[in-house]
């Protein structure tokens, strides 16, 4: 065993019934290094982080932490260890302060001085430059923050093996940043960091090691300075594999939508959009950039008939030039006068999905009013089930398997084959690669592509701007529910847009 | 952490069982239950316990009027726990079964004694009628209030039971025959007009009957038809069945006015098929029991009709081994929850198995 390993895995397999999460995988943590975990979606990277952090126990294989050979049995052995996981879904208590959430299940003394407590968390968060408020209640942070109380629970608690599960898929840019500021900080002071990302740019800029899952099974290890974009990918997909995002020329576009002046005010009465309009074209794929919160939800969801308009209009224009307005439609209606519109919400098992029906019944979703009679069609959307499983490559057991049990890329396949299932006349799609890993995200550009090659008018609302540059026609750039422009995006750069994002001029805001 | 063992056992999900191998399990643990059972019956009373369960059995199925008057009453457990079906699929926390029943029983008890001179074909046409309806309106009630106003459906329901107390107890001021007696007393006891007519001399057969057809078609309903569709949607998510164009709205008061009218109708056969009166107890306490029922059938109307069928078997053997053996009546409730402990225990054992400490061998190796 090398000296500088702070943990080795041997052997290690675990098996979920028939499905196979990990077999025989081998992972060497150094002391004081960040160690990028990378591999598709269900190449199981989670469950053999599951195992350091005690939830799952290994069917077989050996863990040895800093040279001895160790049985992790629940999340208490890993924190004997000093060994702390950041789960994906946070577990803190939203009632209770920061501080209290920290020392939450410890020993402690028997009278509980929050004083001391707060004290050495300070401590902390100067030592590794967080910025957090041991007083402040969890339901009153943003996203970010309760990550941040998290980390310093695990640190709190002596943790010096941090795993992170895709920890920035929820963060802003500058958030992320700040949080690699915290890591980098914290390999400085020591201690040993495994992350779990499928954002290769990340891996390449915060880690020293990569290793490498494919299905399974461990595929190998290297140094981050010896590693492209490319080289990884080809480890973990097995092939080569084009990274190049294809962008076909428009081909004759011709107005579809056009929205104008819409405004949508949210439960607390607060503008979350404010006049917005634009105009989207049958050929052409719309990218929709902004900070997070910027009012791109509400704008998908107004045009879906989801969202109340206090004010504006929505005109929708046939394939022979008639006119329809949609301002005041709801979803029913919409589909009703014969418009195919689809959507892809952000929120994919919490609205586009029912996580505990299988593919056939999350088909029928879209179809099931389809036919006249009581009783609904259930052959055809099995048998689109099956198209989709088998042209997307949806891992699953079958058609009939509950998709909240799917790993995230296969519930997005799902979803976006659905939806493209109807060879719509619009289709709209947020965040559609979030949380997808290289190969995926690759596939979901080809079907949106696909549809403005079949006439579609696309709107793509995007986090990743080099991706929307690449993959978009026109970009419209939102700010703080105003549009603040639109740009060619196949000569605008990232710093345009990043500035435009943050800042948006009222005579801009009409084109 | 020096000196920590692998656990001695840990637990692995099982691949999906066939469903012999399931039955061997649940057959397993009956006879485990009944094992506990018959110690606790021989170390608390020292009596055989195979007597005991004899005595259950002779209770509950022992002439063929008991087994037919259990078949009957698991019946209309069975049709009370519908009632509750179709709400529980979309989440819709109907508690309100007792208030339901009863109303329907009113109304169809109303039927009955203001109809006595109507046609015999229109009483019996009218009285289901009443009874379905007056159970829909009290089930619609609730609903219309959370689909327009989103109050909470337990409390709701909940309180609309003892309004339906209320309202019988007011009605049985009018009703009460004989004068000053406080209760109805038989209805129409002479010329049973309105009773739930006899199949052949059995008049136990034909409530079972429409209980049994309620249930293929609402298994049928849930399962097929694009309104259960619809209600498995909304259960899941009410932001889904807004993205998918369902109006929740409808799909809630739709599916309470299903639930509320098989309540009614449960009433209706209570009122006119088994009690042939009305009284503040008619419904019995089915209205929360019939809760359990469904829980306990996974919400699937088939797994409901055996669940229903054991409450009434054990009940009625109760009854049995409480005179016979002088035990208190609560006796039997102890077997009920041990079988139910099992039964319910060996489900663990279907989906998971538990795995012992496998690498001990390999570490002495090593």
């Amino acid at each position: 065993m090398q000296s500088n390993a702070m943990i080795e895995m041997r052997g290690i397999t675990k098996h979920f019934g028939s499905v196979v999460a990990n077999e025989n995988v081998d992972l060497t943590v150094r002391r004081g290094e960040i160690l990028s975990v990378l591999g598709e979606n269900g190449s199981g990277k989670t469950s053999l982080m599951n195992m350091l952090a005690g939830i799952y126990f290994p069917d077989a294989g050996h863990i040895y932490v800093e040279g001895r050979e160790v049985v992790i049995r629940s999340p208490k052995d890993a924190f004997a260890l000093g060994i702390g996981m950041i789960h994906q879904h946070f577990k803190l208590v939203d009632v209770l302060t920061a501080a209290e959430n920290i020392i939450l299940g410890l020993p402690g003394k028997l009278r509980l001085d929050m004083r001391e407590v707060e004290r050495d968390i300070l401590r902390l968060t100067e030592k590794y430059g967080f910025e957090m408020d041991p007083h402040e209640k969890i339901y009153e942070m943003s996203v970010s923050q309760k990550q941040t109380v998290e980390i310093v629970k695990m640190l709190y608690r002596g943790a010096n093996i941090l795993i992170l599960d895709e920890p920035t898929a929820v963060l802003t840019p500058q958030e992320t940043d700040r949080l690699f500021q915290v890591l980098r900080n914290m390999r400085q002071q020591g201690h040993s960091i495994i992350i779990i990302t499928h954002k290769l740019n990340e891996v390449l800029s915060l880690s020293d090691r990569v290793a490498v899952l494919r299905k399974g099974h461990s595929v190998g290890s290297i140094q981050t300075s010896e590693a492209t974009e490319k080289s990884l990918t080809e480890m973990m997909v097995g092939r080569r594999v084009d990274l190049n995002i294809e962008r076909p020329q428009p081909v004759n576009p011709r107005l579809k939508l056009k929205v104008r002046d819409v405004t949508v005010v949210n439960d607390e009465g607060r503008e979350v959009l404010s006049h917005a309009a634009f105009e989207a074209y049958t050929g052409e794929i719309l990218g929709v950039a902004g900070i997070a919160g910027s009012g791109q939800k509400e704008l998908l969801e107004a045009i879906a008939g989801l969202q109340p308009l206090r004010s504006g209009s929505i005109e929708y224009t046939n394939r022979k030039g008639h006119v329809k307005e949609l301002t005041r439609m709801t979803a029913e209606e919409i589909r009703e006068i014969g418009i195919r519109l689809a959507f892809v919400p952000e929120d994919r098992l919490g609205m586009g999905l029912v996580a505990s029906m299988g593919m056939t019944g999350n088909m029928m979703l879209r179809s099931y009013k389809r036919g006249r009679g009581f009783f609904s069609e259930r052959k055809q959307p099995r048998s689109l089930a099956e198209r989709i499983m088998r042209e997307l490559d949806v891992v699953t057991p079958g058609v009939e398997w509950p998709v909240g049990r799917m790993s995230g890329g296969n519930v997005q396949k799902v979803l976006v084959g659905r939806e493209i299932a109807s060879s719509p006349q619009v289709l709209m799609v947020a965040y559609p690669v979030r949380g997808l890993d290289i190969n995926s995200s690759h596939t979901i550009y080809r079907l949106l592509n696909e549809q403005k090659k079949n006439g579609s008018a696309v709107i793509c609302v995007g986090e990743d701007l080099d991706v929307l540059l690449a993959l978009c026609d026109r970009i419209l750039v939102l700010a703080d529910g105003h549009v603040s422009g639109t740009v060619d995006a196949r000569d605008a750069t990232k710093e345009q847009i990043g500035l435009m994002m943050t800042h948006h001029d009222a005579k801009e805001a009409q084109p | 952490m020096t000196g920590a063992k692998e656990p001695l056992m840990h637990i692995v999900k099982r691949d999906g069982v066939s469903l012999g191998r399931a039955m061997l399990v649940r057959l397993v643990a009956l006879v485990f239950a009944l094992l506990v059972c018959a110690a606790i019956i021989f170390g608390l009373t020292g009596m055989n316990p195979l007597n005991v369960y004899a005595g259950i059995w002779d209770g509950a199925v022992g002439t063929n009027r008991r087994m037919w008057v259990t078949f009957r009453d698991a019946a209309i457990l069975l049709c009370v726990g519908f009632a509750v079906l179709p709400a529980f699929r979309m989440r819709f926390w109907n508690v309100g079964a007792e208030g339901q029943v009863l109303v329907g029983a009113m109304a169809s008890a109303a039927i009955m004694i203001y109809g006595k001179n109507l046609p015999s074909w229109a009483l019996y046409a009218l009285c289901p009628v009443a009874g379905v309806a007056a159970g829909l309106i009290w089930g619609v009630i609730p609903a219309f209030f959370k689909a327009r106003w989103n109050t909470n459906e337990t409390l709701f329901t909940l309180m609309l039971n003892y309004i339906a107390m209320q309202l019988v107890s007011f009605a049985i001021v009018f009703w009460e025959n004989p004068r000053g007696s406080n209760h109805v007393g038989l209805i129409n006891s002479q010329g049973k007009e309105g009773w739930l007519p006899s199949i052949g001399t059995n008049s136990y057969l034909l409530p079972i009957l429409i209980v049994l057809a309620l249930m293929v078609g609402l298994y049928v309903y849930m399962q097929f038809s694009k309104q259960g569709y619809e209600i498995a949607v909304v259960g899941e998510s009410e932001n889904t069945a807004h993205y998918a164009g369902i109006n929740v709205s409808r799909v809630i008061i739709r599916t309470m006015a299903i639930s509320g009218g098989i309540g009614g109708l449960a009433g209706y056969l209570l009122a006119t098929g088994v009690g042939h009166t009305i009284s503040t107890g008619l419904a019995g306490g089915r209205g929360f029991t019939a809760i359990v029922v469904a829980w306990l059938g996974k919400l699937n109307p088939f797994a409901m009709l055996l669940v229903a069928f054991f409450l009434v078997f054990m009940e009625k053997g109760a009854i049995q081994i409480a005179t016979q053996f002088s035990l208190n009546e609560n006796a039997s409730d102890i077997l009920t929850g041990v079988i139910l402990f099992f039964i319910l225990g060996c489900e663990f054992f279907i989906n998971y198995r538990i795995e012992l400490r496998q690498h001990a061998r390999e570490e002495v190796k090593a």
